[in-house]
């Protein structure tokens, strides 16, 4: 558990006058991260989240407060000894350019005296885990792209096993499609890590979907709220918080809503390579086309199929819900599907059945019932 | 160039003192330069005072220097060791902003993560930045060896033997052929110096050459 009790950084001002009136990056926070949680802390720029982050390995020194790490306060601890045992992730990974991927990632083991079979073993690992083809440990960072600098970054800093992780923005110098990847790979590493982690984003988006728990913090380093994604989003404490969190906060807390047990309508199927004349018997204009072991491939329009289904005939924009997933999941994948009945896929990816939004709102409206009766009774 | 072939031996020694009173201060001159420009690169305030001083050092005539040492160091005016301190002095002037510099040049991100993993000042610069800014310093150093081959040739002038002498004497003796000689053999000599510190630099970088796969 990472503990700030009252802790405040204040620069000088740019005359070097230290009379108390400098700006404050960081005002009196007191906040926890709890063990083995991602706590994310969010918000604009010059609202002091990386300063906050940094004062928790002391590569800024808090004016005042402390910050404890498991009941010890860092302030006593060996400044390079609680550095070696906190990862560090940054935005563009801060790779070493003159040492190899491997030799990168055994840098804290080697300083902390680790022998250089063990530690490159335990990298090599790693490196696998993260998700790099094992042949990338002999290259230099120059010949990795950013989303696989970014991975080494990572294996880097989980290379001693610290119990600590700090994250500063590590994926927001990557395209989106890379990100999503970066942050689901993470998710599950940290499924199977159970790291604290205390990680800074400007992006409440990346925030809701990683954290555990959300801080947000307002310009001037002052916690305006600190809370569930669920709950930040359903119940922001004021306008500030209301206007970062943004838009379509509504559907997006969906994102946090379990979907319930709804019975699902049975879907007639075709195969790829179906004639055109079994396709219409169907009946619907929109038919679903799956593969051999039942999962959905995409839905095609009886109307267009001249011979036979082929892969070039489906349409691709409707999404796949699974019944394990959310009931924002559940409601785009009606919303997406052409023929508005979304597509419900088991956990082992074939087909269950298929759902209309009309069918999902009520369980939406089921669920607003039972949150708002749960806040008034608080 | 039968004259060059006649006197291949002597051409040979002194091209040998050549490179003994030019390349020694070359590595004399690092060594002092390094830790100066490391100073420099940490503090800015003793950067500008660093870089200034050094940067007029280079502006002092070299003959005047050769002549000006032996009184102020009690050594004898022929002693080489007056032109060994002296290359040093020029080594270490253009030396120190480019070891600065070098250092100064580390990606700021690289540093931080440095930091954060726990190296402490002293371990990040030899196992980070120094390694980092060795293009920088070779860079430098290629310009250094080659002012110190062709500075050095002066020191014939205070009777130092070296390849200058072929100047000189081939001036004074009208006899052209003898200063080509020395020209080319210096040349030579630098192109040498070059060769050795770029195979020195390219076996100290193999990363630089690492290009995206």
């Amino acid at each position: 558990m990472i503990r700030f009790e009252g802790v405040t950084k204040r620069y000088a001002d740019a005359s070097g006058a230290d009379d108390g009136a400098g700006s404050l990056a960081v005002d009196d926070l007191t906040l926890e991260a709890p063990t083995g949680k991602i706590t994310v802390l969010v918000g604009p720029s010059g609202c002091g989240k990386t300063t906050t982050l940094r004062m928790v390995n002391r590569m800024i020194t808090p004016t005042s407060g402390t910050i404890s790490i498991d009941g010890k306060d860092t302030a006593s601890l060996d400044v390079a000894e609680l550095r070696r045992g906190i990862g560090y992730v940054i935005q563009h990974a801060g790779l070493f350019p003159h040492r190899t991927v491997l030799d990168n990632v055994t840098t804290v083991p080697r300083l902390l005296g680790t022998d250089k079979r063990t530690a490159r073993a335990r990298a090599m690992e790693l490196i696998e885990r993260v998700g790099l083809d094992p042949a990338m440990a002999r290259r230099y960072p120059a010949q990795l792209s950013g989303g696989q600098q970014q991975r080494v970054g990572v294996a880097r800093a989980l290379a001693a096993d610290p119990p600590v992780m700090l994250m500063d923005e590590p994926f927001s110098a990557v395209d989106p499609v890379v990100r999503e990847q970066l942050q689901n790979e993470f998710l599950r590493l940290q499924s199977e890590l159970g790291k604290t982690i205390l990680f800074v984003t400007h992006d409440i988006d990346e925030a809701v979907k990683l954290g555990d728990q959300v801080a947000v913090l307002r310009v001037g380093g002052v916690l305006a709220q600190l809370d569930s994604p669920a709950k930040l989003l359903a119940d922001p404490v004021d306008d500030f918080v209301a206007g970062f969190v943004g838009r379509d906060r509504g559907y997006r807390a969906l994102s946090f809503a379990a979907a319930p047990e709804l019975s699902l309508t049975d879907e007639p199927t075709v195969r790829l390579g179906a004639r055109a004349d079994d396709v219409r018997a169907v009946g619907t204009p929109w038919v679903l086309c799956v593969d051999d072991d039942r999962e959905p491939l995409g839905w095609v329009r009886a109307a267009a199929v001249e011979t036979e289904v082929t892969r070039t005939l489906l349409h691709r924009g409707g999404t796949v819900a699974s019944v394990s997933g959310s009931l924002r999941a559940l409601l785009d994948a009606a919303l997406s599907s052409p023929s508005g009945r979304g597509v419900v896929a088991g956990d082992d990816g074939r087909l269950v059945g298929t759902i209309r939004a009309a069918e999902v709102i009520p369980a939406i409206e089921a669920r607003r019932d039972s949150t708002t009766e749960e806040a008034t009774a608080r | 160039m039968t004259w060059a072939l006649d006197h291949l031996g002597d051409i040979l020694a002194r091209a040998a003192q050549h490179a003994w009173l030019a390349g020694l201060p070359l590595v004399l001159g690092l060594v002092i330069a390094v830790p100066l420009g490391w100073l420099a690169a940490r503090q800015p305030r003793l950067r500008a005072v660093l870089l200034t001083t050094t940067g007029l050092l280079y502006t002092i005539p070299s003959l005047a220097l050769f002549i000006l040492l032996p009184p102020l160091l009690g050594t004898k005016i022929l002693d080489s060791i007056n032109v060994i301190i002296a290359m040093t002095v020029y080594t270490v002037a253009l030396l120190t902003r480019t070891v600065a510099d070098g250092l100064s040049s580390v990606d700021g991100s690289t540093r931080q993560a440095a930091v954060a993993m726990g190296y402490g000042a002293f371990a990040r610069f030899r196992a980070v930045d120094l390694p980092l800014a060795v293009p920088v310093i070779a860079a430098g150093l290629r310009v250094a060896a080659v002012s110190n081959v062709s500075i050095v040739s002066v020191a014939s002038l205070i009777g130092i033997s070296q390849l200058g002498y072929f100047l000189t004497d081939g001036y004074a003796r009208s006899y052209p052929t003898e200063v080509w000689v020395g020209i080319v053999a210096c040349l030579l000599l630098a192109l040498v110096f070059d060769l050795v510190i770029q195979v020195a630099s390219r076996v100290l970088t193999p990363w630089t050459r690492a290009v995206a796969a």
